[in-house]
């Protein structure tokens, strides 16, 4: 009986064979072959650059009043002077700095409350699932920015009361996504397998299925990262989020904007700037997930 | 009609054409006479017709220059022959049924060869693969069509049958041929594969049986009266009762219409009972081509031979042969022929020259010692085993009843397991038998009755039951894809189950994982593989080893072979019979395959319905079923026994 059996296993490594769903290291891999992840990859890269070291290399103090206001583009002056003649390009390197880790950091609030509330209603069931799900549900219904105003103006402008507030309000969604796909693979046979055995609680749950649900995670994680931009940069251009007169995109977008038809560029390069770092997300996002999904995988592999 | 050499637009007055004009309108109708536009099939072929309907030469089908999917194929289908084409997964046998309606799955590209239909174009002939795109599209269902693996994926869940059935009719002629004779032809072809029309048009494809849904597929793919047929193993996901009725529909449809069919399969006792020639296909290349009788009785190349050994038979017990090694996938082909590294009879030549294919008279071998072959290729009988000894029941159930919600599907079943015997249990889908495992394992929270293990009741569900009695009865699932966790190596697999019940040293784990591995025939260097770097057989292996390193008494096996090719089949059954008797495990066998119990198990429990039918030593019920249910049962499994 050994004697047949040892045979039978080839001596090369096996190749993977085709058509099977592809592991994690490969998954990867094509995924940083595909374009629209190199692309999107790129301009975030490149916008958390400009975000982290461009307040150490700004050509002026942003604070330091060079020009008339709303001066137009002159030496020294690339993009122009804003509402009070300060440089526009050094308050632009300046002002990235809290919109790329807040939008971040609430992103990962958001995650770090949904993933576990949805794994758990998942793996429970019954009336824990209804009791997580009908929370959600609550927390969905409230209309965040308007929450956010009545916070701040109670509190003062806190910076981590804004990304506390918007990652609370990314947790339902991320609950809802998590749940269903934490349903799927708990239905799958090497988990009722692990069940079986009598693996359970967390051993079950950051064992076996995290690993297995970690991809579409990531990719929730970067529309989160896309939805937070969007408000971090929406609360700052309603004033509630950094106070002048500190440099910050989205507050430069709203002073500047008084004096847009005669200096455009006071507005639109920082709305350039937040764009470029949401679309840079989305597309990265986009491209993980349609990696995952197999729509370019056959493309990046050739 | 469209004619596509002319790409005359639809014939409005289709179905008033008289009987005269008509034979004109439609030289593709089946000619029962033979038709002498069309070539006589190859003297000395066997075959049903004096008509060839398909004749496919030199095919290749590449997904690069260097990397053949299949290669140098070529065969005739007869009219109203059967051809049947076997082969294992990855042999290229789908490849070669696609090629004939003129596809080739993504990336891959039909590099070279003809197939040539006949009933169409001026010479009464066309070659599918000279055509363009468009016009190989005209051609598909109307001359070459297809009957699919899996009938509720093909058919449209939100349109009803009828809408079905004359969109097939429209897309090929046009709204020109009136709703009421399309309407007369859809309730003929109905009534022809058995269906009762005013039952089925109105329907969703969810309100009809899987049989049911593969008749309409076989409607849709008759109502344009094809000269061929492409029959994608048509009745794979079908219980055996209902399969036999299909077999039976196919073979008369096609010999009343004389239609040529290719009948691609893994299944060689299905061809058995219904081709007239079997093909049989190893890496994209044809390996042997003969009549039925020919290739089951006197098979002449050693890969053929060898799979024949592989397949478990309902009529006897056999010693189950085992073919070393393991298919190269396309690209990775070994040089010579690519049968060699696994052949016994391999010899030099083999390694370095592609055998040419030698005519044994109508019998076509791809072998370079073909002439040494003859004979039966032999099937050693075993003796019925004498059933265990043991006494003791180590596993009872006592009046278990299961259900999903208001839905009953398990209704007052006991049974016994006694000591290191295997019970079988079968039935057909829906009779309960997987609900009935998973009852036993654990996994079936709503059930009432008694299991119990060595006299100690179990709890209903796993996580309530003591780790003894977890460690004790352990499950191996049907889909070997689909049973291991892909985020993790083989060996974290392994080291999961062990330390579940085992709190010992890393030492002792890693050489309880290398124990285990061994104990399946894997060598350790697998452990650090991930499960989709391992064939199908490989990971059921790793199944095996994973309720091994347990150190379980009873293994509870669902289905597990029947995802897998025969050949594989044959090494895992061989090595769980072995476990057995090494171990003194033992074993409770969930399978719908009566064949594979007549090679496995001791006892069986036949279910229907949710209820036991039968229970009975294997040999007895196989030889001698007392119930009129096992008794169809067994004589609707089909067996390689060919009686010419």
């Amino acid at each position: 009986m050994s004697e047949i059996i040892d045979t039978l296993i080839s001596p090369e490594p096996a190749a993977p064979e085709e058509g099977l769903p592809l592991g994690r290291r490969s998954t990867l891999r094509l995924a940083l072959r595909s374009r629209r992840v190199q692309f999107g990859g790129s301009l975030v890269i490149l916008m958390i650059a400009i975000a982290l070291i461009g307040p150490h290399v700004t050509p002026h103090s942003p604070d330091a009043i060079l020009g008339i206001p709303f001066q137009g583009t002159s030496p020294g002056l690339p993009f122009g002077a804003d509402y009070l003649g300060r440089d526009v390009l050094s308050r632009v390197l300046a002002g990235g700095q809290a919109l790329v880790w807040m939008s971040l950091a609430s992103a990962a609030i958001g995650m770090l409350l949904g993933v576990p509330a949805g794994m758990l209603a998942a793996y429970y069931g019954g009336w824990r699932d209804e009791l997580i799900m009908r929370g959600s549900d609550v927390l969905l219904a409230l209309p965040i920015i308007v929450f956010a105003l009545l916070f701040v103006s109670l509190l003062g402008t806190e910076l981590w009361l804004i990304v506390l507030l918007i990652g609370i309000s990314h947790a339902p969604q991320v609950a809802r996504v998590t749940r269903g796909i934490t349903e799927d693979v708990t239905h799958r046979e090497f988990i009722q397998s692990a069940i079986a055995i009598g693996i359970k609680g967390p051993r079950l749950l950051f064992g076996e299925i995290l690993p297995n649900i970690i991809t579409p995670l990531t990719v929730e994680f970067g529309l989160r990262v896309v939805w937070s931009v969007s408000a971090v940069a929406g609360l700052s251009v309603l004033g509630a989020g950094i106070q002048p007169p500190a440099a910050d995109w989205g507050l430069m977008v709203s002073e500047n904007s008084g004096g847009l038809a005669v200096q455009p560029l006071g507005v639109v390069v920082p709305i350039i700037c937040i764009g470029l770092f949401a679309v840079g997300f989305n597309i990265l996002t986009e491209g993980i997930a349609r990696t995952v999904a197999g729509i370019d995988r056959r493309r990046s592999a050739e | 009609m469209n004619n596509p050499d002319a790409g005359a637009p639809a014939r409005p007055q289709e179905a008033a054409a008289s009987p005269a004009a008509e034979a004109a309108d439609h030289p593709e109708r089946p000619v029962v006479s033979p038709d002498p536009r069309i070539p006589a099939a190859t003297a000395g072929r066997p075959g049903a017709g004096t008509v060839v309907a398909a004749s496919v030469r030199g095919l290749r089908v590449e997904l690069a220059a260097d990397r053949d999917v299949v290669s140098d194929v070529s065969f005739d289908i007869g009219a109203g022959e059967i051809v049947g084409l076997v082969g294992e997964s990855g042999s290229g046998k789908t490849t070669v049924g696609m090629a004939l309606l003129g596809f080739a799955r993504r990336g891959a590209v039909i590099a070279a060869g003809s197939a040539v239909l006949a009933g169409t174009g001026s010479s009464g002939t066309t070659d599918i693969l000279a055509l363009p795109e468009k016009r190989r599209r005209t051609l598909r269902g109307r001359v070459v069509a297809y009957i699919p693996q899996d009938p509720a994926a093909s058919l449209n869940p939100s349109l009803k049958i009828e809408r079905q059935l004359s969109e097939v009719i429209r897309a090929h002629e046009g709204n020109g041929a009136g709703r009421q004779a399309a309407g007369e032809r859809i309730r003929a072809v109905l009534a022809e594969v058995g269906l009762k029309p005013e039952l089925t048009l109105g329907r969703y494809p969810h309100q009809l049986s899987g049989g049911q849904m593969q008749r309409v597929c076989i409607a849709m793919a008759l109502i344009l009266r094809p000269r061929v047929l492409v029959l994608d193993e048509p009745t794979t996901g079908l219980d055996v009762s209902t399969q036999a009725v299909i077999l039976k529909l196919l073979r008369g449809l096609c010999t009343s219409h004389q239609i040529g069919a290719l009948y691609v399969t893994h299944d060689l006792s299905v061809l058995a009972e219904i081709a007239d020639r079997v093909l049989v296909m190893y890496a994209g290349r044809v390996v042997e081509d003969g009549g039925t009788s020919q290739v089951f009785g006197r098979a002449k190349h050693p890969y053929s031979r060898a799979l024949l050994g592989s397949v478990p038979d309902v009529r006897h017990r056999t010693e189950l042969s085992v073919i070393p090694g393991r298919t190269a996938p396309p690209g990775q082909r070994p040089s010579g022929c690519a049968f060699h590294p696994r052949c016994p009879l391999a010899e030099d030549r083999c390694k370095t020259k592609e055998p040419g294919t030698t005519d044994f008279d109508g019998h076509l071998v791809r072998c370079h010692r073909a002439a040494q072959v003859a004979g039966q290729a032999d099937r050693v009988i075993l003796p019925t085993p004498v059933p265990a000894s043991g006494r003791t029941a180590v596993l009872s159930v006592r009046g278990l009843s299961a259900g999903y919600g208001q839905h009953a599907v398990l209704r007052d079943i006991s049974l016994e397991v006694f000591e290191g015997e295997c019970l079988a249990i079968v039935g057909e889908s829906g009779s309960g038998k997987t609900t009935l495992s998973r009852c036993l394992i654990g996994l079936h929270a709503q059930q009432d009755g008694e299991v119990s293990y060595r006299g100690a009741s179990l709890a209903a569900e796993a996580r309530q039951r003591s780790a003894a009695h977890r460690q004790r009865l352990q499950y191996i699932f049907q889909s070997p894809f689909n049973s291991l966790n892909p985020r993790k190596s083989v060996s974290a697999i392994l080291t999961t189950a062990y330390r579940t019940f085992f709190r010992e040293g890393k030492e002792t784990e890693q050489a309880a994982v290398a124990d285990a591995l061994a104990a399946v025939g894997l060598s350790a260097r697998l452990g650090s593989a991930l499960p989709d770097e391992l064939s199908g057989g490989e990971r059921q292996r790793v199944s095996i080893a994973r309720a091994l390193i347990c150190q379980p008494d009873i293994l509870l096996c669902d289905e597990v072979t029947s995802a897998l090719d025969v050949s594989v089949q044959a090494s895992i059954l061989r090595l769980l019979g072995g476990l057995r008797e090494e171990r003194g495990l033992s074993m409770v066998f969930v399978t719908h395959n009566l064949a594979v119990v007549r090679n496995i198990a001791d006892r069986v429990l036949v279910l229907a319905g949710g209820r036991v039918v039968e229970t009975a030593p294997a040999a007895e019920i196989l030889d001698n079923p007392r119930s009129h249910y096992t008794k169809t049962l067994i004589s609707n499994t089909p067996s390689l026994d060919v009686t010419v």
